[in-house]
């Protein structure tokens, strides 16, 4: 046990004596967050759209002055002929044109009803979409204001609450990914990393003839990060408890819990990663190019996984990450206690499981 | 010439031969193309939809038959009271709960008005957004259905204005998500590929002492750095190229303008990608240092580039970083150049930024490179 303490400690003293790297490890998971949780949001804000009203009458007027007194957009071209719509969009700059029928407010009052194409650029079709659902809600609020003398019967008026986000900021649903990210990527990158580093460098080979066992090595690799994946936990909760203003509803001691459980997970990767890759640069792909992507596009962070293709569905079930942003939004947002998530602890713990049985296996006592 | 040659020969050799590498060069990269391009939409479908029903009237059976109806929602349970809503909202199970009150049908036909009650999961803000406009759409049409069963005849002309507003989607009329996330992923693997390789590659000749051993040769600093970041680039364009097969033949993504160009705009943006990872390469000691950065910066600019949110909603501060971002050029050129069939002058002012990017990058990398230790 004193040489396995005395294992530890040289480790602590590699981490801490490499200044560098412990100020990138602690400094960029908090200039991630910062940047991230003000910056991405999948709101639209300032799209740029252009109008080109063939009716130029009082009611286009209104209308355009409710678009461009919104926040979602502003006016940064008028148009006056219809070829003008295509260089408009290939100048890249402007993501909708609107144009508005000849005799709009003429057809409103005599055919009670108006017409007005909501052109968009759909090279992005999230974007796309979203934009023509913001301009047909003004389109239809407007449309409201003018009917309001009219009474009309058997209406079914839905009242819509939002829970667990009445306010709809995006910063709810992106901090617990961005949390999730980094955790993940740090703490199966720095554990696959310097387990390979010592069998690039040739130390590997002067541990395994130590008196220390194969098992009390790789522990005592893992140990050292176990504490400082806690301390970044610890620092981006509370980063997004007191500057998003993100809610604790839960129980702060098992949000605690489980991103040990998660760390602990994300650590049995890279130890995995390591028992694979022969050299840093490969432990280092793998845990990159590996990892990245999936995590970030497979793991809920972004993107709905009920909307994806079903084999995508099933695909996201073993990305670790897609667990555990469950669980956080569970404890954070809507503040459930174990017994509403211990599905998904209980999945991320058979993951550990595995992931340390199959290293076992797979961790060979002698070099070739 | 010949000594950069030879370089170039033997860092191609220490590619090649490392097996364990090539497939997370190669394979890796395709593969994500492949799955993952799917995975990237906002669209908003099977939506997890329970209802609760204390009316039990038939107009409430018509109205549930309605969302059961949509392809939107997947009707997955009624529950008989608001406890059990609650609980399997909080356990995930369902994201919407509509929620029918007592004497539903009555009010409606009594005091021809009623109200219905909906609660959203609403931590994705956007989807519950959506979602809300589905449900009152659906809402809306059954509200025009039972009107015309049931008004007077004279009543029935009374009918309000209405604003059409005719949706129309421009160079990807079936806003198929794919068509524009391919071409953007393949930016990413690129980029990642071209930056990670580069930016070890130099320091693990340090971290292992080989450095000091090429640093007595007779190569020339500007010799040496041609010779270690030409594979690469090499390598880049390798992967542009099988990743526009593969999106051609499996995604069938549009490619309207010219490849010529691409390829261009792609060379010279792989220089930048080079030079930077070169740069970290001098400014770090151990590889672990090198990745770190090198991640810090990738997740940046896949994060800030626009492929998977808006740049244009971003705060304003937020939209000044992204003019540093690399990514996000290379992705508005790609969309520009296969999805519109831009030609040179649109795409010059992108061009342009990331030619002077990538001639300040290497200056500083090559001057940053020191032949002594």
């Amino acid at each position: 046990m004193k040489r396995f303490i005395g294992f530890i400690q040289k480790e602590f003293y590699h981490i801490f004596r490499d200044t560098r790297s412990l100020f990138i490890l602690f400094g960029m998971p908090i200039a991630q967050i910062m940047l991230f949780g003000f910056a991405i949001t999948n709101e639209i804000n300032n799209v740029d759209i252009a109008i080109l009203d063939h009716a130029k009458d009082a009611t286009t007027e209104e209308i355009i002055n409710k678009i461009s007194s919104s926040k979602y957009f502003s006016i940064k071209q008028m148009i006056t002929r219809e070829a003008d719509i295509e260089t408009a969009f290939q100048k890249g700059k402007i993501k909708a044109v609107l144009n508005f029928e000849k005799d709009f407010a003429k057809n409103l009052v005599v055919e009670e009803s108006a017409k007005v194409q909501i052109i968009t650029d759909a090279t992005d079709p999230n974007t796309a979409n979203a934009i023509t659902n913001y301009i047909t809600s003004i389109l239809q609020n407007y449309q409201q204001s003018l009917n309001k003398d009219i009474q009309l019967d058997y209406q079914i008026i839905p009242q819509t609450r939002m829970v667990y986000n009445a306010e709809l900021k995006s910063v709810f649903m992106f901090v617990p990914g961005v949390m999730t990210i980094i955790l993940m990527l740090v703490s199966a990158m720095m554990t696959s990393i310097s387990i390979t580093r010592e069998k690039e460098l040739g130390t590997m080979e002067i541990l395994l003839v130590s008196p220390l066992k194969p098992f009390q090595v790789i522990i005592g690799k893992v140990v050292p990060y176990i504490f400082l994946s806690i301390i970044n936990a610890a620092i981006i909760v509370l980063l997004s408890i007191f500057i998003f203003k993100m809610p604790v509803e839960g129980s702060l001691f098992l949000l605690g819990a489980e991103s040990v459980l998660f760390i602990i997970t994300s650590l049995a990767l890279g130890i995995l990663i390591s028992t694979i890759a022969k050299t840093q640069q490969s432990a280092m792909m793998i845990s990159l190019m590996g990892l990245m992507l999936p995590v970030i596009l497979l793991s809920g962070f972004i993107f709905p996984i009920s909307s994806m293709p079903t084999v995508l569905q099933i695909i996201s079930n073993i990305i670790p990450a897609k667990w555990f942003i469950i669980i956080i939004k569970g404890i954070m947002l809507k503040g459930v206690e174990l017994t509403y998530i211990w599905k998904e602890t209980l999945i991320l713990i058979g993951m550990t499981v595995f992931f340390i049985v199959l290293s076992i296996k797979k961790y060979k006592i002698r070099l070739e | 010439m010949r000594t950069i040659g030879y370089i170039i020969q033997k860092e191609f050799k220490q590619i090649f031969r490392n097996k364990g590498m090539l497939p997370i060069i190669f394979i890796l990269p395709i593969l994500q193309l492949v799955v993952l391009s799917n995975a990237a939409t906002y669209e908003v479908n099977n939506i997890k939809f329970a209802y609760i029903d204390s009316d039990h009237s038939s107009t409430s059976r018509t109205l549930i038959e309605k969302f059961d109806a949509s392809s939107f929602f997947d009707v997955l349970a009624v529950y008989p009271s608001d406890k059990q809503a609650t609980s399997a909202m909080l356990s995930g199970e369902v994201d919407v709960v509509i929620e029918i009150p007592n004497h539903f049908e009555r009010d409606l036909l009594k005091e021809k008005s009623t109200t219905l009650g909906v609660r959203i999961n609403a931590i994705d803000g956007s989807a519950a957004g959506v979602k809300g406009g589905y449900i009152n759409e659906i809402v809306q049409d059954f509200n025009r259905e039972v009107r015309l069963d049931y008004m007077d005849a004279s009543r029935r002309d009374i009918k309000p204005a209405m604003i059409w507003g005719i949706p129309s989607f421009w160079y990807n009329t079936s806003l198929d998500y794919k068509t524009f996330m391919v071409p953007g992923i393949l930016v990413l693997l690129v980029t990642m590929i071209s930056l990670f390789l580069s930016g070890m590659n130099i320091v693990r000749e340090k971290e292992i002492g080989t450095l000091e051993q090429l640093n007595v040769t007779p190569i020339s600093k500007s010799q040496f750095i041609i010779g270690k970041l030409f594979p690469f680039w090499v390598i880049g364009l390798g992967l542009l190229t099988i990743g526009l097969i593969l999106a051609k033949i499996i995604f069938n993504t549009p490619m309207l303008g010219s490849m010529f160009l691409l390829y261009v705009y792609t060379s010279v943006y792989i220089l930048l990608i080079l030079g930077m990872g070169l740069f970290i390469s001098n400014y770090t000691d151990t590889q672990q240092q090198a990745m770190f950065i090198a991640w810090f910066f990738v997740v940046i600019f896949i994060l800030m580039s626009g492929l998977f949110t808006p740049i244009e909603s971003m705060p304003k501060w937020a939209q000044i970083i992204t003019e540093f971002n690399p990514i996000k050029y290379f992705v508005e050129v790609v969309r520009m150049l296969l999805l519109k069939g831009s030609g040179w002058a649109d795409i010059l002012p992108q061009l342009l930024k990331t030619f002077a990017c990538a001639v300040i990058m290497n200056a500083l990398a090559v001057w940053s490179y020191k032949k002594t230790t």
